[in-house]
């Protein structure tokens, strides 16, 4: 049931600042704090694996398609490499493609939308039809050419600067940055038409009408209005862009081999469903971790959301 | 006169976004008529590229592209090399479009009251479900859900057909398969535009009025907490209405999604070249009509 | 546009409709809101007519459903070049000499011939009663015009190279000639040609089997140009003609009832389907949708070990080999030891055992095992401890000092499945990184053409069955050797293979040439060769015949009721 007015308590407590209202809140969420402590621990696993694993991720031996058992506790795949290890690996990968994903689109997308959205009128024009264009084009044939034309320079430029180890990821980074330059473009669609709508509001007129500068009206009013549907918005284009990376791996054109991405494990496993047998680890397994994955980074951003925003009712 | 402005423009957009689609896919190597076989000897290849004007000047392909492009002609496909690029495309949007349209319709189906119920029932259980149940959605893709559900539904249970595009059974399952995913998004769209709006003074001050909880809340906050989800569907129904590839690919559904992919990996220049100019016109004219649905939906929105 | 549009239910279509209406209004009922009626008056006119088009038509079953392959390129004999369309081109259209059952050569539209004792002379006699489906005779002129199309610079057709082999077929495709009539073919009378070859060659008549060879409608190419094959009506000379043909869906092919041997034409209507799915062919084939499964990248190779137990799957030998191609000039590659360690690394049973698993058989040499007539050399078996030594004495004893080898793949997962393999076991004998480099096809194409690669995947399938078609690959100015490598005495042995007439002399010479190839200048190594297999219910289909082409003459397939 929804409070119409704030509840007013005998004895108000201390003053707390809004930071650490906030952060109140935020530790009563309890879907938010198990999120947050399970990629915590997330993190921790995949950036500690290298040192505690049995396996290397892409070693390969007899036993073929093995189920989970006490010395493969996912399994093997068709090259009897341990699943395990290839999920933490994959899991480094991954998060690194949702990181670019949701960076580009926060830094990029959002700016791009607050800018066109709050300036309107021929800047908002022109911005839009940018992203327009940028839309348009299948976004396969943008990342394609980006990885295949930017690939010797790329490798080598970082063979000069870095060495032939570093140089070998090259294929990697030009697909983080494909991916990257087609994921913030539904991010500032979105953030234009929630800024066109607030820019409007009588509070923003009111700002004007006493002569507040344009930025502090955006840093002020517009900014943390829109960080609900921002959050949310983030948390939507990780998978998006991990996802999309999963179907480059369907077209055998994501990450190279040997090398595994939650996404390509996924697609992988997609390819053992059949009528025939399945081998329901290779699918259930990657395709598990990511939606627990994708569920915690949700609730996070739900408790972010919910904790630093100046109006919930809910307090 | 806004939407005058817009209209016009869209022609200098195509034009840019055939230009650029051009441009790429012709930057990268490799041909319509390379293969696995070479034929024996090097004068076929030449004569074959020639027929199409490949080893031309690009600015002379580029300017019959355009003069085509003006004429409504796309030229034949250079894969498919007894059919027209028109004739692939009249054949095969008509049927991306019905999938599309009615994959958007379940995600709305789904999505919206989802979002909804989600966003009302604040701080309980159900909320925590429907949120779950959304990002499930989310995190779950086409690729995956597709061959899922023609094994449970086509062939362990036997109830619908496993592929092709006969009837109104046939159509079931790839609806299904398209529209989950985007569902999922509708719902969370929903949730935080309704979350958002149900903060808003007018509400408060409509239910100090009297207004009893339901009449409020669908009235008046709908229609602003839907703004997020009309954004989003702009781009959601042009992606749609082209074609899933992998709806389309798991189902042998007859449509141009497929093609979107396959001309661009098999350089087929004018098919890329006819896909890119349809798709960017209906992406153009789709966020035009969100555009426009956005001053409906909420009367503070103006256009300068 | 066909029937496809009209064939469709009144009742389909209002379904349809009203699902894709209903849906939205329901929830913008809650709007209640909506302005301008107009506006949803003219969006619901539109979703209307695309309905009209986009919903579907139902298809009366065929007496035979196959899925063939992937989506025909084009019907157009001249310009055919993938497997799957051949075999439909073949049901259309017919050339002098067409394959039986068992993929032999038998009179087609020729009833007899006769060669010349030094092999150069054919002549062929054409039957009497020939027309095509639309009535008109057909005659030697049109035979004369369809080679003369195929050979003709501005078809531009792919497999002009097949009539290579007749006189002044090449000059004139290249461009040297301009004048056809001097290309060894001549009409003597309207029932009598006569073929004039550059040499003695054995497997000519195979050829003219061949669909580019194909008599094709003069007077149908000559009005529609381009789009002859889908302009109404199609004049064809084969067993069967086009009923419809919708775009990533299926081919309809109804019985010529004016075909020379329409008596034996078992099935009235046969569909083909095209897809480009493994799995949706194999679930379409499991439901009962689909009679036959001939196409081998159409099973899904996640389960082909299961699969080849099925009761429904008929196995063969097929004539394709999978091998790898090693670009020999680049260096170290250049050095015939090098190459001869890689050879000696590879362990093929690991690959045929675990990744493909369709009981293909591991190839130590180039050309299939099974070509009558021809015995191939034994190759080298896999031997880890004379691959180290071979590289040792090469200079780069356990594999220090070698260069990284970029390993060139494309995109399908057995590629890269093969690729994870070789490259673990090119790490394990020899001490060498590799690193996999995927591509595109098109890119992976324009790399190995360019000689931009280090080693190769790479797959040759036979034209016809013969060991030519495998060997001459590698001749120095072969399109399609694509290794650098040039050998003049391989191009000397097989130049002289194909002038001699004695059999047992020519395989003698081919032998010695793939000796050369596969155990002496490894500018390849085999890996396997391909298993062909057909899925169909050998109790309810008859008139399907495995064989090492894969090819089936469709008017002998009938299923039982």
């Amino acid at each position: 049931m929804m409070q119409v007015a704030p509840k007013i308590t005998a004895a108000p407590g201390p003053l707390q600042s809004p930071g650490r209202r906030g952060w109140l809140r935020f530790r009563r969420n309890s879907p938010a704090m198990i999120s947050l402590i399970f990629l915590a621990v997330l993190l921790a696993l995949v950036l500690v694996w290298p040192w505690l694993a049995p396996y290397p991720y892409e070693k390969v031996s007899e036993a073929q398609f093995q189920g989970p058992s006490g010395e493969h506790w996912f399994g093997t795949d068709v090259h009897g490499r341990d699943l395990l290890t290839r999920v933490f690996f994959g899991a480094r990968i991954s998060l690194m493609v949702g990181a670019v994903g949701a960076g580009v689109a926060l830094l990029i997308g959002v700016t791009w939308g607050a800018v066109a959205g709050y300036v309107g009128g021929r800047i908002d024009s022109m911005l839009m039809r940018m992203v327009d264009i940028l839309y348009s084009l299948p976004s396969i044939v943008i990342v394609v050419v980006l990885i295949t034309t930017l690939q010797d320079v790329t490798r080598r430029s970082l063979a000069r600067i870095a060495g032939d180890g570093v140089a070998s990821w090259t294929p990697t980074l030009l697909l983080l940055a494909g991916l990257g330059a087609v994921s913030w473009l539904t991010m500032a669609r979105i953030v234009r038409g929630q800024v066109l709508s607030l820019r409007n509001r009588a509070f923003v007129h009111a700002s004007i009408a006493l002569g507040a500068s344009h930025t502090r009206i955006l840093l002020r009013h517009i900014v943390p209005n829109i960080a609900g549907i921002v959050i949310v918005y983030l948390a939507l284009t990780v998978p998006t862009v991990i996802l999309y990376e999963s179907f480059l791996s369907y077209l055998g054109m994501g990450i190279q081999p040997p090398m595994a991405s939650w996404g390509s494990l996924l697609a992988e496993g997609t390819s053992q469903l059949n009528v025939v047998r399945v081998y329901w680890w290779l699918l259930v397994i990657p395709g598990g971790l990511l939606v627990m994955t994708l569920l915690a980074l949700n609730f996070l951003g739900d408790g972010l959301r919910d904790a630093l925003d100046p109006k919930d009712v809910r307090d | 006169m806004y939407y005058l402005k817009r209209i016009l423009f869209m022609i200098p957009l195509v034009l840019i976004v055939s230009f650029l689609a051009f441009v790429f896919v012709r930057s990268l190597p490799g041909g319509p008529f390379d293969k696995e076989r070479q034929p024996a000897s090097p004068e076929i290849k030449r004569n074959l590229r020639a027929k199409y004007h490949l080893d031309d000047p690009k600015w002379k392909q580029y300017a019959l592209y355009l003069g085509g492009l003006i004429r409504g002609d796309f030229g034949p496909s250079m894969k498919y090399r007894d059919h027209s690029v028109n004739d692939i495309i009249k054949q095969g949007l008509p049927v991306s479009m019905t999938l599309g349209l009615l994959a958007f319709c379940f995600a709305q189906a789904i999505g919206v009251p989802l979002g909804f119920y989600t966003a009302v029932r604040r701080g309980h259980w159900q909320e925590w479900l429907g949120s779950f149940i959304a990002i499930v959605l989310v995190s779950v893709p086409a690729l995956v859900v597709a061959p899922l559900l023609v094994m449970v539904f086509g062939i362990k249970l036997g109830m619908l057909p496993v592929a092709l595009w006969d009837s109104p059974k046939h159509v079931i399952l790839p609806t299904a398969a398209l529209g989950l995913y985007f569902s999922g998004r509708v719902a969370r769209l929903m949730r935080e535009g309704m979350l958002s709006t149900l903060k808003e003074p007018f509400v408060m001050t409509a239910q100090a009025k009297g207004l009893s909880h339901s009449a409020v809340l669908l009235k008046h906050a709908f229609r602003l907490g839907v703004l997020p989800v009309v954004s989003y569907s702009g781009p959601m129904l042009a992606d749609l209405l082209v074609g899933s590839f992998v709806v389309e690919n798991v189902f042998r559904i007859p449509g141009i999604g497929v093609s979107f992919v396959n001309s661009f990996l098999n350089r087929d220049y004018t098919m890329l070249g006819g896909l890119v100019v349809i798709y960017a016109v209906f992406l153009l004219l789709l966020n035009l009509v969100v555009d426009f649905l956005y001053t409906v939906l909420d009367p503070r929105v103006r256009y300068t | 546009m066909d029937g496809f549009t009209n064939a469709f239910p009144r009742r389909g279509k209002a379904f349809c409709f009203a699902v894709a209406v209903g849906f939205p209004a329901l929830t913008r009922l809650l709007a209640r809101r909506i302005r301008p009626r107009f506006a949803l008056v003219t969006v619901g006119v539109a979703l209307f007519s695309i309905f009209l088009h986009g919903c579907g038509g139902p298809v009366d079953r065929a007496d035979v459903v196959i899925i063939n392959g992937g989506e025909p390129e084009t019907l157009d004999p001249a310009i055919v070049t993938v497997q799957a369309d051949l075999r439909l081109v073949r049901a259309l259209f017919e050339g002098l000499v067409r394959l039986n059952v068992k993929a032999e050569p038998e009179p087609g539209l020729a009833h007899r011939w006769d060669i010349s004792p030094d092999g150069l002379r054919y002549t062929f006699y054409l039957r009497s009663n020939l027309v095509w489906s639309t009535g008109e005779p057909i005659t030697s002129a049109d035979v004369l015009y369809s080679w003369r199309r195929v050979l003709n610079p501005m078809t531009a057709a792919d497999y002009a190279g097949q009539l290579y082999f007749v006189r002044n077929g090449r000059e004139y495709n290249i461009g040297k000639l301009t004048n056809p009539d001097e290309v060894g073919i001549q009409a003597l009378d309207p029932l009598t040609i006569q073929v004039d070859l550059v040499a003695p060659t054995p497997f000519f008549l195979s050829l003219c089997t061949f669909p580019t060879l194909a008599i094709v409608p003069q007077k149908a190419i000559e009005r529609h140009r381009d789009r002859w094959t889908i302009a109404k009506p199609l004049p064809v000379s084969g067993a069967y003609q086009l009923d419809f043909w919708r775009l990533q869906d299926r081919i309809r092919m109804r019985k010529n009832p004016l075909y020379w041997d329409a008596a034996a034409t078992r099935s009235e209507v046969v569909d083909f389907l095209s897809m480009d799915s493994a799995n949706t062919a194999l679930n379409l084939y499991k439901t009962g949708e689909a009679d036959i499964l001939w196409d081998k990248t159409l099973v899904p190779s996640e389960v082909i070990d299961v699969l080849i137990n099925d009761k429904d799957c008929h196995r063969f030998s097929y004539l394709g080999t999978f091998f790898l191609r090693i670009n020999v000039t680049r260096p170290p590659f250049d050095r015939p030891l090098v190459r001869r360690a890689l050879a000696l690394a590879v362990d093929r049973r690991r690959i045929v055992e675990r990744l493909t698993r369709g009981g293909e058989l591991p190839a130590h040499h180039f050309t299939p095992a099974g070509i009558p007539g021809y015995q191939p050399p034994d190759g080298l078996k896999h031997n880890p401890e004379a691959a180290r030594a071979a590289l040792e004495q090469a200079g780069f004893p356990g594999g220090r000092n070698f260069p990284v080898l970029n390993y060139l793949l494309t995109n399908p997962r057995i590629e890269q499945q093969i690729g994870v393999e070789l490259q673990a076991m090119w790490q394990e004998v020899l001490g060498i990184q590799v690193q996999l480099r995927q591509n595109e096809m098109k890119v992976y194409q324009s790399a190995q053409t360019a000689l931009d690669y280090d080693v190769s995947r790479s797959s040759w399938i036979g034209d016809y069955n013969d060991p030519n078609t495998f060997l001459e690959l590698f001749t120095s100015e072969n399109g399609n050797n694509r290794t650098g490598w040039k050998n003049p005495r391989y191009d000397e042995l097989i130049g002289q293979a194909n002038r001699q007439i004695d059999p047992v002399k020519r395989a003698a010479l081919l032998r010695e040439a793939e000796t050369l190839l596969v155990e002496e200048e490894f500018p390849i190594i085999p890996v396997y060769f391909y298993a062909g297999l057909n899925f169909f219910d050998g109790t309810k289909i008859e008139g399907v015949y495995t064989n090492v082409v894969d090819e089936h003459p469709i008017q002998a397939i009938w299923k039982r009721k």
